[in-house]
């Protein structure tokens, strides 16, 4: 059965870019509002698939498949589970609030306008596409594809040591990359030898292999994943791109791109290698809970608004992998749903972040001070991701990082409490830059600043509604999110364990 | 008293390599016999002719198989016609390139700096015996691959190398180093093919013929004498290795390619590398098969060595055609890792590969024509800084064959390197992929800096320019980029037709 939702989905920006080009360098006005339309138009359609979303059916849907190499078994085969489709909606819409937000990004960059936009609706193409694909070989193609909008996205319109940064970025994930294409390969070589080459991801699932193999290349693709997500002690580059790149870019780094690498871990790490997962899980979790540790008192002690947001993601996505891999039911709906929120938390730090240090004309923490008196709503937003950030109850990300805490407890107790801390560290490292710019007296250099204007404003506004509305009531995510999270367990052969706490949030 | 016997040649099968032949002597007579002022124009079109009508042979011929052609010393089959075919598309590109006059010596037997060269430059003569000298070199490679017995080979390789040394000497600029990389080229090579021919001699002393059928039914045998074996194989390997640039027999390349006018340059390293290859595989698929046990080890350690070397050496590199070269060294790693299949799909993998690259890389050369300043081409990397800005277009061309080079998805440098991979995955040879990822992750780092440095720094005001193409240069750059991302997007036609055709026959 074919159909040609996720097709017509992907190929949408593809034109946007492509009606992008043919207009007139000169005409920025309507290169961004051409821009923006797409991203609007592509959200919309993404929200109306998503309507057609048949929860409680544990398969793919919306699937579509053509050869595409067939000399070498690869297809184009998309589709999406609740999983997939979760994190194409987090993509879509974010574009049009990154796009929005930061109208006047791509100005002061190495080229035009018109490249700008053109590299950021590729690259939404690629988001959808990389979390779509169910062959294997298409995935790795928007894996390693996508890293050349962004790479030039970071090079060529960020700011400070952007070119390093940008470089650093790419290597990394090449490097990760060609990890994972080995273990592509020997996929294909052992699917050939078990009855025909093939890269379908329910084919590959049942290879058999010996299980130094299946370690091996478990290891190949965890550690392109790891890189990606970043898990400690594959983050380095992280910091320095977030630094670099615009607070648009950067949204979509942290709040999608890495995604790629939680998603990759439950999709295919879990999915491919169940063995290998039970045989590695144990030295996961302990690099999930340094990364937690780690990344939260980093964060404490960064000078720089963008490093420290950086530090918090590598924290955050400690919680993450810690969700995925307790292999638990909840811990698994609670990973995704705090993929979803993470998304939007970030975006709201990274872009009031964005507009801070763009008045200021610095990032340093404490270049500010007093903010709460002279730009009363910036500060205001500020204070509110941060809350996010924090996990507050009553937020999104509370309800992520509490499914994610009480469902390792059930497994991993020990390190489900070490990780806890990480929530004590997300208070300081939240509060105290809270503090320092936004309250006391208004330091030298700020009485002026304005404040959010309207545009602004509007682009602010749905990313804080998300937030608050998942935190109330985060079921319609969560039902969808659920069967997807509990047949992935169930694949990777887990059951939850009796003694599971009443499920929280069902 | 032996009556003679006239050989029986199948002209018609022989045709490719028959009119190549014919063009070149009529080549030389109108060297002789036609005024300075036609020329050019006259050499040029009958290059062209003759290549496109050897090219339309070849077409003829591509169901042919047939190892009579030439009482047994040659074999036309599907390797030889897809590897004459390639040799010949290459030959037409780089011939498009050699037209532009402005890189070879007006009068190449002038002394460098005398007043003979200055005279001959203000006479505006052009040079014009290179093109009879690259249509031997073509008809060499041309037979190369198909040769089936030792002399022929060794008479196939010379008519390839002689050539190729005159026409490494004809620069226009910087004589010395160019008359220098013609000599180190002619002296090394000469070395080599005596190594060569003194392997030929061990081989028909060890099996009392020259044919490599002869030598593939003594290794069945398996008589007498192993040493024989060893020490034939082993200088042979010496002579081929050389060809293709693989260390330690690597030396020369970095010299021969800087020196060589770039034109020659770019026809060499695609061409050449084809022709050796062929053979290679010719011999080690048809001849050493069953004794692969003596000589695959080696060949995998060289295959490693040259792998690592290549990618690490070239990253020290700050001339651009030295590092064309270290890659190019790289490659002929890689494309080793297919010979080593010694599978059907290792074949298939490694003439895919052959054909990718060689697109790939006359089409680098040729923008590396175009990059002057008034003094004549630059090939220092860092006067390249900023390219992307002057001229966009060049520069992401280039920037696309580097990341082909790379092997990025969507280029054809990613099929070549999937399928190359997986061919000597297959092969049992999982050490010499796993090195071949790392040292792609290596090269793909000096690949990035160059689109770094082109992309990312500021333009340094001394010059450097990119000229505007001549039509015949700009249709190299065009085709070899279109076919580059051609293969990478749709490769399925070359890969089938390959697949189908490319059977070797003995």
């Amino acid at each position: 059965m074919n159909n040609a939702w996720l097709t017509s989905l992907g190929l949408l920006p593809l034109l946007g870019a492509l009606l992008v080009s043919v207009l007139p360098e000169k005409n920025i006005l309507l290169i961004k509002r051409v821009a923006f339309g797409t991203t609007l138009v592509v959200a919309a359609v993404a929200i109306a698939m998503a309507t057609r979303f048949q929860r409680d059916n544990v398969n793919l849907q919306f699937v579509e498949t053509h050869q595409w190499i067939p000399s070498l078994g690869i297809n184009y085969a998309v589709g999406v589970d609740g999983i997939a489709l979760v994190l194409i909606l987090l993509s879509v819409l974010l574009a049009p609030v990154v796009v929005l937000a930061g109208w006047n990004e791509a100005t002061g960059g190495r080229w035009g306008v018109k490249t700008f936009y053109i590299l950021m609706l590729v690259l939404e193409t690629m988001m959808i596409g990389v979390f779509a694909s169910t062959d294997v070989f298409l995935f790795y193609v928007f894996f390693e594809a996508m890293l050349i909008p962004v790479y030039f996205l970071i090079g060529g319109y960020g700011s400070g040591a952007r070119s390093a940064a940008a470089v650093k970025f790419l290597l990394y994930s090449l490097f990760g990359g060609l990890l994972m294409l080995a273990s592509i390969i020997a996929l294909y070589v052992l699917s050939g030898d078990q009855g025909g080459h093939t890269f379908d991801i329910n084919a590959l699932s049942h290879l058999h292999m010996s299980s130094t193999t299946e370690n091996m290349l478990f290891l190949g693709f965890f550690i392109a994943f790891a890189i990606k997500a970043p898990v400690w002690p594959f983050h380095t580059w992280l910091p320095d791109a977030a630094e670099a790149a615009t607070p648009g870019t950067s949204v979509l780094l942290l709040g999608v791109l890495d995604k790629v690498g939680t998603f990759g871990m439950i999709r295919y790490c879990l999915t491919l290698f169940p063995h290998a997962t039970k045989t590695f899980t144990p030295v996961i979790l302990v690099l999930a809970v340094i990364s937690i540790i780690y990344g939260a008192f980093l964060a404490i002690g960064q000078k720089d608004f963008k490093r420290l947001i950086a530090f918090t993601s590598i924290s955050h996505f400690g919680f993450i992998t810690m969700g995925i891999f307790a292999m638990t039911s909840q811990g698994q709906s609670g990973a995704t749903l705090y993929m979803f929120n993470h998304g939007f938390s970030t975006a709201a730090l990274f872009l009031v972040a964005g507009w801070m240090s763009s008045r200021r004309g610095s990032s340093k923490i404490t270049d500010f001070g007093g903010l709460q008196r002279v730009t009363p709503v910036m500060a205001w937003v500020f204070f509110f991701a941060g809350m996010s950030s924090l996990a507050l109850p009553g937020l999104s990300s509370f309800v992520s990082e509490f499914l994610v805490l009480v469902g390792t407890y059930t497994r991993y107790p020990v390190a489900a409490v070490i990780g806890a801390f990480g929530i004590v560290l997300a208070a300081l490292y939240i509060l105290i830059p809270v503090q320092r710019s936004l309250h006391g007296p208004v330091t030298e250099g700020n009485e002026n600043l304005p404040d959010l204007n309207v545009r602004e404003k509007v682009a602010i506004a749905p990313v804080v509604a998300v937030i608050l509305f998942l935190g109330f009531y985060p079921s319609p995510l969560l039902q969808v999110i659920n069967p997807g999270a509990a047949h992935s367990i169930a694949q990777a052969g887990f059951s939850d364990p009796i003694s599971s706490i009443d499920k929280a949030g069902k | 008293m032996t009556s003679f016997i006239a050989p029986a040649l199948s002209y018609s099968l022989l045709a490719p390599i028959l009119i190549v032949l014919g063009g070149a002597v009529l080549g030389v007579i109108v060297e002789a016999f036609v005024s300075r002022a036609h020329r050019s124009t006259i050499q040029l079109s009958i290059t062209l002719g003759t290549l496109v009508l050897s090219l339309a042979q070849v077409w003829r011929i591509r169901h042919a198989s047939s190892l009579t052609a030439a009482m047994g010393s040659v074999a036309v089959d599907g390797p030889a016609i897809l590897l004459q075919g390639s040799i010949l598309i290459i030959a037409i590109l780089g011939v498009f390139l050699i037209a532009d006059h402005d890189h070879f010596t007006t009068l190449a037997a002038s002394l460098p700096g005398s007043p003979e060269e200055r005279e001959a430059q203000q006479s505006g003569v052009k040079l014009t015996e290179v093109y009879p000298l690259t249509l031997f070199a073509v008809a060499g490679m041309l037979l190369f691959p198909i040769a089936t017995d030792l002399i022929t080979l060794f008479v196939a390789l010379e008519v390839l190398s002689l050539p190729l040394y005159l026409m490494a000497g004809l620069s226009r600029r910087r004589r010395l180093l160019s008359q220098e990389a013609a000599l180190k080229y002619f002296l090394l090579g000469a070395f080599s093919s005596a190594f060569f021919l003194f392997g030929s001699a061990f081989l028909y002393g060890y099996s009392g013929t020259v044919s490599l059928a002869g030598i593939h039914d003594a290794v069945e045998a398996s008589p007498g004498n192993q040493v024989f074996l060893l020490i034939g194989l082993a200088f042979l390997s010496v002579g081929l290795l050389f060809k293709v640039s693989a260390v330690p027999f690597h030396a020369w390349t970095p010299d021969v390619y800087q020196g060589a006018p770039t034109p020659v340059t770019a026809f060499m390293a695609a061409a050449t590398k084809m022709a050796a290859f062929g053979a290679m595989l010719r011999i080690f698929y048809t001849s050493f098969a069953n004794a692969y046990w003596d000589w695959r080890p080696l060949l995998t350690v060289i295959a490693i060595v040259t792998m690592l070397f290549g990618a690490v050496v070239a990253i020290a590199q700050r001339d651009v055609k030295r590092m064309l070269a270290y890659s190019s060294i790289a490659h002929a790693g890689f494309l080793i890792t297919g010979v080593l299949a010694l599978t059907k799909s290792g074949l298939d993998a490694t003439i895919f590969y052959l054909f990718a690259y060689g697109i790939a890389t006359i089409g680098a050369f040729g923008i590396v024509t175009l990059v002057r300043d008034s003094s004549g081409e630059v090939t220092d990397l860092n006067r390249w800084a900023g390219l992307g800005k002057r001229s966009p277009f060049i520069a992401t061309v280039f920037a696309t064959l580097l990341l082909a080079f790379a092997g990025i998805p969507l280029t054809s440098g990613f099929i070549g390197k999937f399928t190359i991979f997986s061919a000597a995955y297959e092969g049992g040879n999982k050490a010499v992929v796993v090195v071949g990822v790392l040292s792609s992750a290596i090269a793909a780092f000096f690949y990035i800096r160059v689109i770094v440095l082109m992309f990312f720094t500021d333009p340094v005001e001394d010059g450097t320019s990119v000229v505007i193409p001549s039509i015949l240069t700009r249709a190299t750059v065009i085709i070899s980029f279109a076919i580059t991302i051609f293969l990478g997007v749709l490769p399925t036609p070359l890969l089938n037709f390959i697949h189908s055709t490319a059977t070797f026959i003995r």
